[in-house]
């Protein structure tokens, strides 16, 4: 598996994750769905675009900045769509950038 | 007629058995004394340095066990194996080789303080030169933790090569080897079934003792039973594939001797990529936390 296969398919996991939280907000009820639908594509474009990078940069600190910064910057993006729930959107969502810069750099191994 | 004690008998037992130091080589010390031969720390005076020479002990029966180690060791050209420097008589007509002297300690003292992650590396550095004889049409036969010597930069050397079986074969009767790391077909005498994989079953020995006093493992101890099965079918084919399955299991990978349930799949999987686990648990942990303190 690839770096932005990885990328690709933690955001996505952890992206429907993210978008589930929202059951535990009564003000989000109606529109799970599209909340859901929008969490897993953010994350699968934020994990596609941190793989590639760690495809090209093969650097840990660098990759988990890229990771952190870039989902951090679209996690903002939804908020500020939402128009509140700021930090219980962006926080999460920055470490999961956190989380899948430090995959694609980690894995897939490097071969001999 | 002079009696003479014990004490006297053994003193002047030494100073017979003392290498003459005439020629070129110049005794210092004892350094192992076995069956096959005594184990001399000498100066070769000629090269100026510091050897290892082995001699045949007084009463020996005869020369052919060391003059045959000598030949042996000098077709094993290893990193795992000592190279002998010079063999001969020397002047009082006992036969000798002399071969790098090798500073450091038997491995049953060298693991003593060492993780069981260090003795499963040291266990593969052991495989290597015993393959490479192999593949040479060499065996051992008397694989155990006194005949490696760990080095002191680390090095890991098979020694005492004096009964090992060659391809070339030769008139062999007894029973050859250390009775708690002999192979069931050594023990009976069989020496025309003992091949690679008799000393498989000696480095399944070696590997038993390495992990003693280790936490036990189950993957760990079905390689030691998958390597010391009594019928030689049932043992790893050889040294290598040995080596491999214990890095398998330093890699967090399954081992190819042991079932695992997928209990132990996942907690392997866990504690191979540990650091990612740890990440996750810390996202829900973090999940947790924002819906308790911002999601009210």
């Amino acid at each position: 598996m690839n770096k932005p296969t990885i990328g690709l398919l933690l955001g996505a996991g952890l992206g429907v994750l993210d978008g589930c939280t929202a059951f535990f907000y009564p003000d989000t009820k109606g529109m799970m769905t599209g909340i859901i639908i929008g969490s897993t594509f953010k994350g699968l474009v934020a994990g596609l675009l941190i793989g590639f990078f760690a495809r090209k940069v093969h650097n840990m600190a660098a990759g988990i900045a890229f990771g952190v910064l870039l989902s951090g910057l679209f996690a903002l993006g939804v908020a500020m769509m939402q128009g509140n729930h700021y930090a219980a959107i962006i926080v999460p969502g920055s470490v999961v950038g956190l989380i899948v810069g430090f995959a694609t750099q980690k894995y897939p191994h490097a071969t001999a | 007629m002079l009696e003479l004690s014990d004490r006297n008998v053994a003193a002047l037992r030494r100073v017979l058995e003392q290498p003459d130091s005439n020629g070129r080589y110049h005794p210092v010390r004892e350094i192992a004394r076995g069956g096959m031969g005594v184990v001399w720390e000498a100066d070769d005076r000629e090269l100026g340095r510091r050897v290892a020479l082995k001699i045949l002990p007084f009463g020996a029966a005869s020369a052919d066990w060391l003059c045959r180690e000598a030949r042996v060791l000098a077709g094993l050209e290893h990193p795992g194996i000592v190279p002998v420097h010079d063999a001969g008589l020397l002047a009082d007509g006992r036969a000798f080789y002399a071969m790098k002297l090798v500073q450091g300690n038997r491995l049953d003292q060298a693991v003593a303080g060492l993780t069981r992650n260090q003795r499963l590396r040291i266990f593969q550095r052991i495989c290597e030169p015993v393959e490479f004889a192999h593949s040479r049409g060499i065996i051992h036969r008397d694989l155990k933790p006194e005949n490696v010597m760990v080095g002191e930069f680390g090095e890991v050397l098979v020694m005492d090569w004096g009964v090992a079986k060659l391809s070339s074969g030769g008139p062999e009767t007894g029973i050859i080897g250390t009775p708690q790391y002999m192979a069931p077909e050594q023990a009976a005498g069989a020496n025309d079934t003992v091949d690679q994989r008799s000393d498989v079953y000696g480095l399944g020995g070696i590997l038993q003792f390495l992990l003693a006093d280790q936490p036990s493992s189950r993957p760990l101890q079905a390689i030691c039973k998958k390597a010391m099965a009594q019928d030689p079918r049932e043992r790893y084919a050889t040294a290598a594939a040995m080596s491999a399955d214990v890095g398998k299991f330093l890699e967090g990978e399954p081992v190819s001797a042991y079932r695992e349930n997928p209990f132990e799949v996942a907690w392997r999987w866990m504690a191979r990529h540990r650091t990612l686990v740890l990440l996750f648990l810390g996202y829900v942990v973090m999940r947790a936390l924002v819906l308790y303190f911002l999601g009210r």
